[in-house]
């Protein structure tokens, strides 16, 4: 018998037809450490390998899952052991032949990223990573589907603040090689503090040390459902009602997700790993965290609330995805992208939203200073600065934090970029002139915080 | 392989819908395990709960099937496995 009601069935039917209910993605990690070689060349034929292999049922299985269930799935994906780490098994000055070969990978399986041309900084620089960092700018030049991330600090360390100017460089140097596609380069590169090891989010997943040889994570969405859904509510219901309707939708999407991971690790004959609940918006017109946070009751995203709207909203999907599955994971919080949400375009065209609101709201959610461009002469100390002050919120508060700096080359406040797709467009956002030139110089390490002496 | 799923039709009420449906699931060899008829928000929704026999018919050949019959009789017909809603509506 049927003991679901028509009215479920149809609200299910509605989150995907009209409120873009989808899952953003469905990302197999895969450990890459049996591919070292002392021979950059025959290490990057064996990547190659390694990639169409074990990922080419990937896009088929998640298609034919999409199909059945009838939910999309936007976005599948690779993550893979931070190439650093294969990096410290050659010579190589310039490793960019290892993210051609992951890049070559992604495109011959049909995949839209591979992240883990990464590097994990925040103590101390090795050789490899030192290697990988400086051929990230090359690589990011030269490849489409690769992405980059660095962490350069962490609760337990503290902030690498050699590491944090040198990535400043290299967003400089990336913007500069990607100039004639308005600094996009810049766009595939994250810099992290406490950067998470089965994240399946672009630009930031990699596949941790910690994790098994292969692994399916599933990232939910779901903005505009959580948007339809407080926009439902009688304009006077209080907060409680608003955090409690939230959790219910929360709860639903992540169930989703939790079908969704627990059926494509099935198919592919992976483990589950995990299902992260972070809100993920598109640009697409009501897919918005922002378009949340107005219709919570703040006139426009920026304004005065905005940073205690984003908390309730973040804590109530937390509360309700918790409920949903018990393998919680990735960076589950909300992200809050300037130039993916049309939401966030329009309060920064609108003067509501700076990069300082921004950097508050890092505070109570998961991905703070993402997709920001900003003028392409900025300097570099000023860019690691705005980096360096991401990093001490999520190392004092114990979080990730991570930064997408676009300095769009040529580019100045008043201007606009556009990416096209999921990347969307973004105006020029002005940066606070008065920056720790200074303190950037000094470099040197950040102590690992009181709060890191938890034993 | 039996697999249930939930057929939902979606559109304007109409002579010979149900059949047209059951014609297709029948020749599938798909069993109607139970159905409903309700109008919500407007509109006429069908529901079904229907049990494939995935060795009969493979379940992308039967959604193909449905949604070229609701194409041809002009309502929108969603096909998708059962689980998907006990997973989002049910603890």
């Amino acid at each position: 018998m049927l003991n679901i009601s028509p009215e479920e069935i149809v609200e299910t039917l509605l989150m995907i037809t009209q409120q873009n209910l989808d899952i953003r993605t469905v990302t197999l990690g895969l450990s890459l450490e049996d591919c070292a070689d002392e021979d950059l060349n025959v290490m990057s034929e064996k990547v190659y390998r390694a990639v169409t292999e074990r990922a080419e049922r990937l896009v088929p299985v998640c298609d034919a899952i999409s199909r059945e269930y009838g939910i999309p799935i936007v976005n599948k994906r690779i993550a893979v052991t931070p190439m650093a780490q294969l990096a410290s098994a050659c010579r190589d000055a310039d490793v960019t032949p290892l993210a051609e070969a992951l890049d070559r990978a992604a495109r011959e399986v049909g995949v839209d990223f591979v992240g883990g041309f990464s590097a994990l900084v925040h103590k101390g620089t090795g050789d490899g990573d030192a290697r990988l960092i400086a051929s990230i700018p090359h690589a990011l030049s030269t490849t489409e589907r690769v992405c980059a991330s660095v962490n350069v600090a962490s609760t337990r360390a503290g902030i690498n603040m050699d590491a944090v100017l040198r990535m400043a460089e290299a967003i400089k140097e990336t913007a500069a090689l990607t100039a004639e596609r308005d600094s996009f380069g810049c766009g595939k590169l994250v810099v992290f503090s406490n950067m998470v090891e089965d994240n399946p989010f672009m630009a930031g997943a990699m596949h941790g040390a910690g994790e098994p040889d292969a692994v399916v994570n599933v990232g939910i969405s779901g903005p505009g459902v959580v948007r339809a859904v407080v926009s439902a509510l009688p304009e006077d219901a209080d907060l409680t009602s608003v955090a409690e309707a939230i959790k219910a939708t929360a709860f639903k999407i992540t169930r989703a997700g939790e079908l969704i991971a627990r059926e494509a690790a099935r198919r592919l004959g992976v483990q589950m790993g995990i299902v992260d609940l972070s809100l993920a918006p598109t640009p697409a017109e009501g897919d918005s965290v922002a378009d949340i946070i107005e219709a919570i009751g703040v006139k426009r995203c920026g304004g005065p609330g905005t940073t205690t709207a984003l908390a309730l909203l973040n804590d109530a999907v937390k509360k309700g995805g918790a409920m949903g599955t018990s393998s919680t994971g990735g960076l589950s919080g909300a992200f809050i992208p300037v130039s993916e949400d049309a939401g966030m375009v329009r309060a920064v065209t609108d003067g509501a939203l700076t990069l300082e609101k921004l950097e508050a709201m890092t505070s109570v959610c998961s991905v703070g200073l993402d997709m920001i461009v900003v003028p392409g002469d900025t300097p570099p100390e000023t860019l690691a600065a705005v980096i360096a002050d991401a990093c001490a919120i999520g190392v004092i508060n114990n979080k990730t934090t991570a930064t997408r700096l676009i300095p769009a080359a040529g580019k100045s406040v008043g201007d606009t970029v556009e990416y096209g797709g999921l990347f969307g467009a973004a105006p020029v956002m002005s940066v606070n002139g008065w920056a720790g030139t200074k303190l950037i110089r000094r470099g040197g390490r950040f102590p690992a915080p009181l709060g890191s002496l938890r034993n | 392989m039996r697999t249930p799923a939930i057929l939902s039709v979606l559109g304007e009420d109409r002579v010979g819908l149900v059949a047209a449906i059951s014609r297709v699931l029948a020749d599938a060899g798909a069993n109607i395990e139970d159905i409903r008829q309700t109008i919500i928000g407007g509109v006429f929704s069908m529901t079904m709960l229907v049990t494939v026999d995935e060795d009969a018919t493979p379940f992308d050949e039967l959604q193909a099937l449905l949604a070229a019959a609701g194409e041809e009789i002009g309502v929108q017909v969603t096909f998708q496995r059962e689980d998907v809603f006990r997973f989002m509506h049910r603890i």
